[in-house]
């Protein structure tokens, strides 16, 4: 069991955590991440490892609540624990030196880019990071990306905070500018706009990563649920990945594979609310006996 | 009762009492029931006790059989328990899942008119006993100071560890996912293997014996071969060949088209069946077509079978596509005549081309070609060989694909000198060892032989935890 240390709720559905998870800790890297299960009757999420610390032995998660799993998870107290936390799996980041780069990291997405951001850093890169959410309330780590980062871009779709645009605009101005001086570009959030992120990016022919989060089960390469189409044929995001180059990301076989489970999602959603509600109902009933 | 070889040879073999094929495709509990006492000891009675007994030769772990058998029907539980136990520490597990047909049974004297003696039905019966009895309690001796690191749980790791903890060693145990059992838990599904006895086999285990087992450690990945070598005198692997294999053909990457081992996994440790009281969905087509004709094929029929059952699926169909024929079929016979008796319609002869989309990138049908037997192949079987213009759309909304499994590569991250074959195995120095190019590092199971049997695992476990046990007492101390 993995004891949650800390628990810090960034937006109403936007979830910090900080787990008692030693041997992943040990070993993490950025672009890395941690399958988690709740408990025995819960199913395995894959997660990225937003940050780490070796020597307390813990990892940060952050999580967005948006089907049963996550908002279970969210629910959670410090002291209370998680019955899997496995890891640290899939590549990491291929951290070097390559001169000015973009971070690109897009509502929980920002997450995951900012071990990356900070290690680049740490590598003597220019670090330019555009961050953005739909509106102000999910935007989390502005003094931390401001701090890994040599510019930092803030964009909201609604307008609420920072500029009133989607990721895509500021980039496409950067790179329009000086798209020659700028030789790698991660981009990670939703599948939708790391496609689109990437479809920018190909017409300047920057090399651009994306860290996918498919189906996935084991984590391991063993069931093979998140497979991904390249150019060069089907690969594994939990052992392949998850950093794949978003040029050569088969990006409609990879939304089409996402939606698949939509239905169940949804029926494991309303099935939890109902079984929640039944809980309420009883413990309200049982207020008013008192 | 003292009976001559002509009356034993008159008692016809025991069916296995089964659960109703109607009825059992609406659960996952088990299929074969188990026999009775009174039929365990008629079963037995049939054994002729030969004084050179061939069966044993065709086991992988080289049980007792008759030695056991004749204590059985002697009456005499715990002798038949002990002499089980001498060389089998899961035997209501290799009952249960274990080709006989093609091992021990093969080889017994009767088998020559047919009715060779259910070895495998008496060997469930035995281990069963023992589960609920616990008459043979798996004593270590006195600690020995020295470390074994084992990675994987399955039935190649868990024969070693028990074999090697016995010794005195202390051992630990590495898996990857959140419950120990390897395959057992994973991909052999309930009503062939039900869960209880994987873990309640794995926890006595464990508890006799002082076994620490690590879930959700990668190795490879959380701990590397490389590290467990500075902690540890000696490391086994036996983390199995869990990475599915696919077909090379368009749409393979569809939505609706699945491994075998996602299926299973889903199912099996997962427990999708029971979604959404799980968390974890399994979803099923209307029309199924699983690739392949191995167990773990037949596994898949079933499980898709049974949830189109309990979901109520109207016009259900779950056809089994195998390119050669109904003799080449890799699976046991025991669950080839299940699949046949619960409706799984056989597709033989029969090659997937191309899977067929709808615009959403949903499988609508898959394309296939007809095959016939050429010459034998280099694993001696007729090679099937296409028949031209025979294409033809085979109208199915879910593929399984179940033609195989490949060694998981993690386990050789950061392991110097741990030399892997062009399959992805990994090399063994001897067979009889197990021990590989990496000092102190020994393997077996699948992870040596690409995907085999769950007994010939556990053979190849039992035959290192001999030589680790040797090499730890300095015994031998060349490599």
């Amino acid at each position: 069991m993995y004891p949650i240390i800390e628990k810090e709720a960034f937006s109403e559905t936007t979830k910090k955590m900080v787990v008692e998870a030693p041997h992943v800790a040990r070993k993490a890297k950025p672009g890395q991440f941690v399958i988690v299960q709740i408990d025995e009757k819960g199913e395995r999420i894959p997660l990225t490892i937003a940050d780490f610390d070796r020597k307390a032995g813990t990892i940060t998660l952050i999580f967005q609540e948006i089907g049963k799993s996550t908002r279970e998870l969210g629910m959670l107290k410090v002291g209370e624990a998680l019955l899997t936390v496995a890891g640290p799996l899939g590549h990491p980041t291929e951290i070097a030196y390559y001169g000015t780069v973009i971070c690109v990291g897009g509502g929980v997405g920002i997450a995951p880019i900012f071990p990356i951001a900070r290690a680049l850093k740490e590598a003597q890169n220019e670090v330019i990071s555009i961050i953005g959410a739909r509106t102000k309330s999910l935007l989390f780590w502005e003094d931390r990306m401001r701090e890994v980062s040599d510019e930092l871009i803030i964009c909201t779709d609604d307008g609420s905070y920072g500029r009133k645009a989607i990721v895509t605009t500021p980039l496409k101005e950067i790179l329009d500018i000086k798209g020659n001086l700028i030789s790698k570009i991660w981009a990670i959030g939703p599948a939708i706009m790391m496609k689109a992120v990437s479809e920018v990016t190909a017409s300047y022919g920057i090399p651009t990563m994306v860290s996918l989060n498919t189906v996935m089960v084991d984590g391991t390469g063993m069931c093979g649920g998140c497979r991904v189409l390249l150019e060069e044929g089907p690969r594994f995001v939990c052992v392949d990945g998850p950093e794949f180059d978003g040029h050569k990301v088969d990006w409609s076989n990879l939304l089409a594979r996402l939606a698949f489970y939509r239905e169940e999602e949804k029926k494991a959603l309303e099935h939890w609310e109902e079984h929640e509600c039944h809980l309420d109902n009883m413990l309200k009933a049982e207020d008013r006996r008192n | 009762m003292s009976l001559t070889n002509k009356e034993r040879m008159k008692i016809p073999r025991q069916p296995m009492p089964t659960q109703d094929p109607v009825l059992r495709l609406k659960n996952f509990n088990e299929v074969a029931l188990g026999y009775t006492e009174e039929l365990a000891v008629t079963e037995a009675n049939r054994c002729l006790q030969c004084k050179k007994p061939s069966c044993v030769e065709g086991c992988p772990v080289g049980v007792l059989i008759p030695q056991f058998i004749k204590a059985l029907r002697e009456g005499d539980m715990a002798r038949a328990v002990a002499a089980m136990k001498e060389k089998n520490s899961l035997p209501a597990v290799c009952g249960r899942v274990c080709p006989q047909e093609v091992q021990c049974e093969a080889k017994c004297v009767l088998s020559k008119k047919g009715q060779p003696v259910a070895i495998g039905r008496l060997e469930r019966f035995v281990g069963d006993y023992e589960l609920a009895h616990r008459v043979c309690p798996l004593e270590p001796k006195p600690p020995t100071g020295k470390k074994v690191a084992i990675a994987g749980t399955g039935p190649a790791g868990l024969s070693c560890a028990v074999d090697v903890a016995r010794e005195g060693h202390s051992v630990t145990m590495f898996e990857s996912l959140h419950k120990p059992g390897g395959v057992l838990t994973y991909g052999i599904p309930q009503f062939r293997l039900p869960k209880e006895i994987v873990s309640s086999e794995i926890s006595y285990a464990v508890n006799c014996l002082g076994i620490k087992i690590l879930t959700d450690h990668i190795v490879g990945k959380t701990v590397t071969v490389g590290e467990l070598l500075e902690e540890y005198d000696a490391v086994f692997l036996g983390t199995g060949a869990g990475l599915p294999v696919f077909l090379n053909i368009p749409g393979i990457n569809a939505s609706g088209v699945l491994s075998a081992n996602e299926f299973l996994t889903r199912v099996n440790l997962m427990k999708g069946y029971l979604f959404p009281e799980y968390d974890t969905p399994v979803k099923i087509g209307r029309r199924v077509a699983v690739i392949g004709g191995g167990n773990v094929a037949m596994d898949a029929a079933r499980c898709a079978l049974r949830l189109q059952a309990i979901r109520d699926i109207e016009g259900r169909e779950v056809r089994i596509v195998y390119r050669r024929s109904r003799e080449e079929l890799p699976a046991r016979a025991e669950e080839i005549h299940h699949a046949e008796e619960e409706g799984v319609i056989f597709d033989y002869l029969t090659a997937p081309l191309e899977i067929l989309t709808d615009e959403r990138g949903n499988v609508r049908a898959m394309k296939c070609i007809r095959m016939e037997l050429g010459e034998p192949d280099s694993s001696g079987r007729r090679k099937p060989v296409a028949i031209k213009g025979s294409e033809f759309e085979m109208e199915v909304d879910m593929v399984i694909v179940a033609i195989g499994t490949n060694p998981n590569p993690l386990v050789f991250n950061e392991a110097k000198g741990l030399e892997k074959t062009p399959h992805g195995t990994v090399v063994v120095k001897d067979w009889e060892t197990g021990r590989t190019t990496m000092y102190r590092v020994w393997a077996g199971g699948d992870l040596v032989t690409g995907a085999a049997t769950v007994v010939s695992a556990m053979g190849a476990g039992k035959r290192s935890a001999e030589d680790i046990n040797r090499f730890l007492s300095g015994e031998v101390t060349s490599w």
